[in-house]
């Protein structure tokens, strides 16, 4: 694994003076990423936060190959970048070795864009997909995807008198990808940079499609200080809402097991957008959703045994 | 020249292999599967080098194609219908981004009802894209406009689609002349982009484009339709010296002395033509005008080829839903807006969801034009061929 200066050496690939708010969790997680991968990397966007504030014209965060579409089918495109990269090096157009990461948000990722990414990683197309899942849409103004949290209150998922922010459980999309046979899956979290980097490492050795899922905490649409970004992601993975492993040609491995116990509501607490669960009459709310972690988690060491 | 029997998504198909792209990503779909199967066949016997990027669906496929496209890659895909539609989102994508991509195109009519038959409303529903429309008569035209669409597309930086008329063309054997490989690479040259990702500096494709720059942006675009008329006219001559076939953007059959136009897009055009003949036979001066392309519109080939007409009957295979009239007799009219109200015009829509239509109906409304002409007054500007009311 790179060490920190190593890694510093590309930080210029994803430059400062974007336009994303502060403390955002997305572009940490992108800065970390291409940090890993370096230069020779082509990315592949979704519509989303992280491609709006990056790239208003004439103006570009990228220092390096970038391509952009549309919301749902960055997986499409990264598997005709690849294709060509293929068809240009046997042609002797293309010398060099080449890495391709397309990422996506959890909107583009688990709901409009699965299908394209359930394609592309089926077809056994050769690269990384990274999604920043930020839990809703953040772009047009936090409304709920399905990675949004029981409870969260969102634009469309609203906690109002009779309903209390989103009903529904969370897509456990990494449990989905992985069952797609693909050879590399994980789930990571900008708050431990150096498992993250180990991660994002694999999953470009592999000789197929890899995927990672990482959390991206999202100052604006949580409702936390833009100070408390790393806080939130740490905590996330000790309060074992968002555990990190990995699963290597089906060998699941848990890269990082909680300090200390520590109840989901402690964590929720923290975000605005959970602050009406603690309202008297929510109690039992916050029970569910804490049976909900707890199963999830036992589910996960069971396969992780 | 070898002469073949071929349908016309066989004829298609063979001229994706000449071609031989860098990246093929399609999705098959009733009733240009198969020149994504053939394709296929073709990547499975080392017939050609092309990446064959078989997606989940055309949304995919054609996004896969603008990734290659913007790659460096020469990109074909092939598509109908339903298919076509659900690329819609990523038809303005591509041609936004100049992505010179080529679409072999089948023309289907559109869901509900469902229906697998020919009609125009699948690619008269992306007209508004910003890709080179051109509409084939035969299997002949077909072979030849998908390879001229290559050289096409990469001059002007426009994606280009070629179309057949479903099963009337795209399932129906004809005699093709082919080319021999080495003409057909050596007339499309080697591939050009205006840009690629492996391009050495890092480029950023697709950014968010706001009030400041987005307007001029699409204004280049619209600039590169316009001109690309000049283009299509220039490709088309350099294919008819070469190998003494050709297509004009518009082809005129028999107008010299015409007062009464005829005109029509696709396989209906050789319908037309005997009914012209029947027509001329009885001593009426009528003349058909075949639009080989209809975007961009050729709105000025068509004001001189239709200076000396008294009397335009418009066969339409798809409607507007504007309650106006189909798309040829809309755009047409606006076109000759300046010499109106000399020339009248009869719209007729037709052969929705593959209806057949006959040289009698066609020499019919010939007649009924006839006499509006003499009359001075259109009774009817917007009627149906072979319906029943
Ligand atoms: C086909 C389509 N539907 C809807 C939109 C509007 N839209 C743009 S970004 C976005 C949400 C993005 O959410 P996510 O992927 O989670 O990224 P985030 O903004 O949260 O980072 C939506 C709904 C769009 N651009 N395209
Ligand atoms: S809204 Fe959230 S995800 Fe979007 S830029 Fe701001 S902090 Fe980042
Ligand atoms: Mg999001």
């Amino acid at each position: 694994m790179p060490n920190l200066k190593e890694l510093s050496k590309n930080a210029g690939l994803f430059t400062g003076g974007h336009r994303a708010c502060a403390g955002c969790g997305g572009t940490v997680v992108i800065n970390q990423a291409l940090c890993t991968a370096g230069k020779n990397t082509v990315v592949c966007f979704a519509t989303g936060c992280m491609e709006v504030v990056t790239t208003i014209y004439p103006y570009t965060a990228w220092g390096l190959p970038y391509a952009h579409l549309g919301f749902e089918n960055s997986a499409a495109i990264v598997s005709g970048v690849e294709a060509t990269y293929k068809a240009l090096k046997q042609k002797g157009q293309v010398k060099e070795d080449w890495n391709f990461i397309a990422f996506g948000g959890d909107g583009g990722t688990y709901d409009i864009g699965l299908q394209a990414l359930s394609g592309a990683i089926e077809r056994g197309h050769k690269f990384l997909y990274i999604c920043y899942d930020n839990q809703a849409y953040m772009n047009t103004g936090i409304q709920r995807s399905s990675a949004t949290p029981t409870g969260a209150n969102t634009t469309t998922s609203p906690a109002g008198t009779k309903i209390q922010g989103k009903v529904q459980r969370r897509k456990n999309l990494t449990e989905i990808i992985a069952a797609h046979d693909t050879p590399y899956v994980a789930q990571a979290n900008p708050a431990y940079w150096m498992d993250f980097t180990k991660k994002v490492e694999k999953a470009l050795k592999t000789d197929g499609p890899s995927f990672i899922n990482v959390l991206a905490p999202c100052p604006l649409g949580w409702g936390f200080s833009p100070n408390k970004t790393i806080e939130i992601g740490k905590l996330a993975a000790e309060c074992k809402f968002w555990p990190m492993y990995e699963v290597e040609n089906g060998k699941y491995t848990l890269t990082y097991k909680p300090k200390k116990e520590m109840k989901v509501e402690e964590w929720m607490k923290l975000q605005k957008r959970f602050s009406h669960l603690f309202k008297e009459g929510n109690k039992e709310l916050l029970t569910n959703i804490q049976k909900d972690v707890d199963t999830k988690w036992e589910t996960l060491l069971k396969k992780c045994e | 020249m070898p002469r073949r029997a071929l349908t016309g998504n066989e004829a298609m198909a063979e001229a994706m292999r000449q071609i031989n792209p860098d990246v093929v990503a399609a999705y098959p779909i009733t009733p240009a599967t198969e020149i994504v199967q053939i394709f296929a066949s073709f990547v499975s016997d080392g017939l050609v080098t092309t990446q064959f990027i078989p997606t989940e669906s055309e949304h995919s496929a054609i996004s896969a194609c603008v990734g290659a496209s913007a790659a460096g890659a020469r990109v074909m895909t092939g598509t109908s219908s339903q298919g076509l539609a659900l690329m819609h989102e990523v038809l303005y994508q591509a041609a936004g981004l100049r992505a010179p991509i080529v679409i072999c195109e089948v023309n289907r009519s559109l869901s509900a009802p469902i229906n697998i038959h020919c009609d125009h409303s699948d690619t008269m529903g992306s007209k508004e894209a910003g890709w080179i429309q051109i509409y084939a008569e035969d299997s002949q035209d077909a072979y030849d406009s998908v390879i001229q669409a290559i050289r096409i597309a990469e001059t002007v930086f426009l994606p280009t689609m070629v179309s057949t008329d479903g099963f009337i063309i795209s399932h129906c054997m004809q005699g093709v002349e082919i080319l021999e490989d080495k003409q057909v690479q050596d007339f499309i040259g080697p591939h050009r982009s205006a840009y690629s990702l492996f391009g050495g500096a890092p480029i950023t494709v697709g950014p968010l484009d706001l009030q400041d720059y987005y307007f001029e942006h699409r204004r280049q675009l619209m600039e590169a339709m316009n001109t690309s008329l000049t283009t299509l006219d220039a490709v088309n001559k350099e294919f008819k010296q070469k190998f003494g076939r050709g297509y004009d953007i518009i082809e005129e059959y028999k107008t010299e002395d015409a007062d009464h136009i005829v005109m029509a897009m696709g396989s209906t055009c050789g319908t037309a033509k005997v009914a012209i003949d029947k027509m001329r036979a009885k001593g009426v001066k009528v003349g058909l005008i075949k639009l080989h392309v209809f975007r961009p519109f050729p709105h000025e080939q068509l004001k001189k080829a239709l200076s000396k007409a008294k009397f335009v009957t418009v066969l339409d295979r798809s409607d507007t839903a504007s309650s106006m009239g189909g798309p040829i007799f809309v755009e047409t009219r606006a076109a000759l807006y300046d010499q109106m109200p000399k020339i009248l015009f009869a719209d007729y829509i037709y052969g929705l969801g593959g209806r057949d239509i006959d040289i009698e109906e066609i020499a019919t409304v010939i007649e009924k034009g006839e006499k509006m002409k003499l009359q001075g007054k259109v009774e009817k500007p917007l009627d149906y061929i072979g319906l029943r009311e």
